[in-house]
């Protein structure tokens, strides 16, 4: 007969308000094997705790239940407690009141009944819990950090400084992000190619890094420590070894009409480029879509002008596979199109553009070198519209939520405009000014106060264009919702942040989840913002939602120490919920017979096939065996087996069916 | 005084998607129906037919079965075995005596809390409406276990 102990937690009056807690653990002791039962204002606390070590001890316990909050936040602990006590860490189940019960229905007798329900399932899988050894697996100290954005910068910098390797991989053939796009950053108007190429070279420089430009990740396998990660390198049809980085190819180009991307296709470019003059590294890469080489098969001019002869337009894509511990994703967002906007005219005027279109233009390195110029014909604007949350805070738009960096930049983008037009007049509309940061709001009052920036409150329903001007209708709704038109030379669209178009693709190869827009889930959203749910997979910057830099900075640097602190240990405890196939005395030798459909179902290729031989050496039966370093406790492989020869340790048959059977 | 009819929903969820997103639903405080007991698996792909079966013996009404969404699965490929084996077994559970209108495959991933109160919702409307599933339990009580 089993000795199970009940732990009934109120979690203060988290649990208690709703579940007559006194009254679980009354019932729930009568059941059989059962022999302690009692509530307890906080079990995660230290006396809590010491109270389960003590009734183990005391009632000679073989099997705990804490019936608390969910075993994704306290079943570590309340293990790690049984453990401590000299019980086995497996003997212990948590039953998971709070998020289940508790917080999601009425105070009543049907909540103590659901439960007590609850307790009971559990108590029945315990009873048949066996003692487990964790597993053992050594650790790759090499980090993967998938963007090379500020966010990725920072990881690998942090990463490579804490002495491990870090592989970086970026998909452009430069690092630097869109950071690398902005002007000026708030608030403190400081250049910000100024503060990050510093950065950038860094990353280049530091023995611990090697840049992968120019690079996607393919594909990934393995588990935490040990992941295999294939890295697709993309041709650059340059040898990146013989080139110098002179940019004499960039410069004898002839085919310079290619909309400029680094731009936001403001500016032109050549077949070769190098995205921008900081670029790192400074080499260059061949467009194949728009090289006249490769449309017509003539031209060449780039390879006769090369000084070391590092033209290659033989190069093709290669595959590299890599031995990674940890991953860091850093991979950014995208600004919604202006495209998107029916009422601004569909991105057809040539004048409306987004916030980074403004970014390059006020930018010193950007096509018109720091000039306000409209895109239509290169005047100044003397009238400039911005208009906040669009698309952001829309549902319509499908994008409910706060793109948080737009009330920022537009302050920072009409103080700029002011700063370069002294004359000029400069019109935001926004919905609510959202400020909330260090020097903030102080930063949004500047541009009011001091740039004498017009603040209207309200949405602006159509633009159209009249005279050659862009004529803006809105509404003041502080004057109670009184029309405004402004005939403006310019308009600038803070649109929204979105997720990167290929992050949900990326995230099925990672097998990270992700929300319903597309950004990357955090494990809690308050107590693990930087890892994933995927052991050994972290996160930083605006991947897993809009974030500005120093939010980003941050996260990268506590993704690093993450990783940091998993490479600090030369192996891994990896928790023991792998399948076995059952093995047993002669003559039966296993229940196994062989079929071997549990490989066909197994994700990781973790199921091989052992040979059992009698005394002579003779191979008498062929049965399944599962490697316990690949198998990530899924238990496909349990449900397909015929002869429920494979069981999965934790959530073995005998627990599950006797979950069922107290229902 | 008639009393309302508060059927018992079994749910079987994996516990990346789905055992989150209920997570989820109660850190969110979303109120939902109290009739439904979570069994917690590693994958639905873990979800052996039997279970359910033995589920619905043991005086469930409705069994709910929710994992990741298609390509999101934790372990790549489980929520597929799961949809498969459900398009295999169907037939037999019918032949058993199963209503299998009283079987609820979802994907719930652990970004919607609010999907999964919704579902434990409609579901438990939809059970209540059915009635309770007296016909399989008379079946079951005759001792075909």
């Amino acid at each position: 007969m089993s000795r199970i102990g009940i732990f009934i937690c109120h979690c203060g009056e988290n649990i208690s308000a709703t579940v007559d807690c006194a009254r679980v653990a009354e019932e729930s002791g009568r059941l059989p094997g059962v022999v302690h039962s009692v509530d307890y204002k906080y079990m995660c606390s230290d006396p809590g705790q010491r109270m389960i070590q003590e009734a183990i001890r005391e009632h000679r316990l073989d099997g705990v239940v804490v019936a608390a909050c969910s075993p994704r936040m306290h079943e570590a602990t309340f293990r790690r407690t049984v453990s401590e006590a000299g019980l086995n860490p497996y003997q212990c189940e948590v039953a998971n009141l709070r998020e289940h019960c508790s917080w999601v229905h009425e105070k009543g007798e049907s909540t103590t009944q659901k439960a007590i329900d609850l307790v009971r399932l559990l108590v029945e899988k315990v009873k048949r819990n066996k003692p487990l050894l964790p597993i053992q697996v050594p650790i790759t100290k090499t980090a993967l950090v998938v963007g090379g954005g500020v966010a990725g910068i920072q990881a690998a910098i942090d990463i490579a400084n804490a002495g491990h390797k870090v592989v970086l991989v970026e998909k452009s053939p430069s690092i630097g992000g869109h950071m690398s796009q902005l002007s000026e950053t708030f608030p403190t108007l400081d250049c910000s190619q100024c503060i990050l190429t510093p950065r950038m070279v860094e990353a280049a420089q530091h023995p611990n890094i090697e840049l992968m430009t120019y690079s996607e990740v393919e594909k990934v396998e393995g588990f935490i420590g040990n992941f295999k990660v294939t890295v697709r390198k993309k041709a650059r049809k340059v040898d990146e070894k013989l080139c110098t980085g002179c940019g004499l190819c960039t410069q004898k180009c002839p085919n310079k009409k290619i909309p400029d991307a680094f731009n936001e296709g403001l500016g032109k470019r050549g077949a070769i480029y190098v995205p921008f003059p900081q670029a790192v590294p400074n080499k260059p890469v061949i467009d194949t879509v728009n090289c006249t080489f490769f449309k017509t098969g003539k031209c060449k001019v780039c390879e006769k002008v090369c000084p070391t002869n590092a033209i290659r337009f033989e190069q093709e894509d290669s595959h590299v596979t890599l031995d990674i511990g940890a991953i860091v994703l850093a991979t950014g967002f995208q600004l919604m199109k202006t495209e998107a906007f029916p009422e601004y005219g569909y991105g057809q005027h040539k004048d409306i553009i987004d916030g980074m279109q403004f970014e390059r233009l006020a930018s010193a390195s950007g096509p018109t070198l720091g000039a306000i110029q409209r895109p239509s014909d290169g005047k100044e604007p003397g009238t400039i519209v911005f208009i906040a949350c669009s698309g952001s805070r829309d549902r319509a738009k499908g994008v409910p939520y706060c793109s948080k960096i737009c009330c920022m930049y537009t302050a920072k983008h009409a103080m700029l405009y002011k700063h370069k037009v002294h004359g000029g007049k400069a019109y935001v509309f926004y919905m609510d000014i959202r400020a909330a940061g260090k020097a903030y709001d102080e930063f949004t009052r500047r541009a009011i106060e001091e740039d004498e920036v017009s603040y209207i409150r309200g949405r602006v329903s159509r633009i159209y264009e009249e005279d050659g001007q862009l004529v803006v209708k809105g509404v003041d709704t502080l004057l109670g919702g009184m029309p405004v038109e402004i005939k403006a030379d310019m308009v600038v669209l803070a649109t929204a942040v979105q997720a990167q178009e290929d992050s949900r693709a990326l995230a099925q190869t990672l097998h990270v989840s992700y929300d319903s827009y597309g950004f990357f889930a955090e494990a809690h959203p308050k107590l693990r913002p930087v890892e994933t749910n995927t052991a050994g997979i972290f996160l930083a910057g605006a991947c897993q939602a809009p974030r500005d830099i120093p939010e980003t900075v941050a996260q990268a640097s506590g993704a690093a120490a993450k990783v940091a602190g998993l490479f600090s240990k030369d192996e891994l405890t990896r928790e023991p919920i792998v399948a076995v196939v059952n093995r047993q005395a002669p003559p039966l030798f296993s229940t196994c017979v062989g079929c071997f459909l549990c490989q066909s179902a197994c994700p990781y290729s973790a199921i091989e096939s052992e040979e059992i031989k009698n005394r002579a050496g003779e191979v008498i039966r062929t049965v399944a065996r599962v490697n316990p370093g690949l198998c990530q406790g899924c238990g496909t492989c349990v449900a397909t087996c015929r002869t429920k020869a494979i069981d999965l340790q934790g959530y073995s048959n005998e627990q599950l069916f006797a979950e069922v059977m107290a229902l | 005084m008639n009393e309302r009819f508060e059927p018992k929903i079994t749910a079987f969820v994996c516990n990346w998607c789905t055992y989150a997103g209920a997570d989820l639903t109660g850190t969110s405080r979303i109120k939902y129906a109290s009739n439904v007991r979570i069994i917690r698996v590693p994958c639905t792909g873990r979800i052996d037919f039997m279970l359910i079966l033995k589920a619905f013996e043991r005086g469930s009404d409705g069994v709910i079965v929710s994992g990741c969404h298609p390509n999101d699965c934790h372990y790549t490929s489980g929520n597929y075995h799961a949809r498969r084996r459900w398009m295999v077994f169907k037939e037999q559970l019918e032949f058993m005596g199963v209503d299998t209108d009283r079987i609820t495959f979802s994907w719930v991933s652990a970004a919607e809390g609010a999907k999964w109160a919704e579902l434990v919702n409609d579901v438990t409307a939809k059970i209540r409406a059915l009635g309770p599933h007296e016909a399989f339990h008379a079946l079951a009580g005759q001792g075909i276990n």
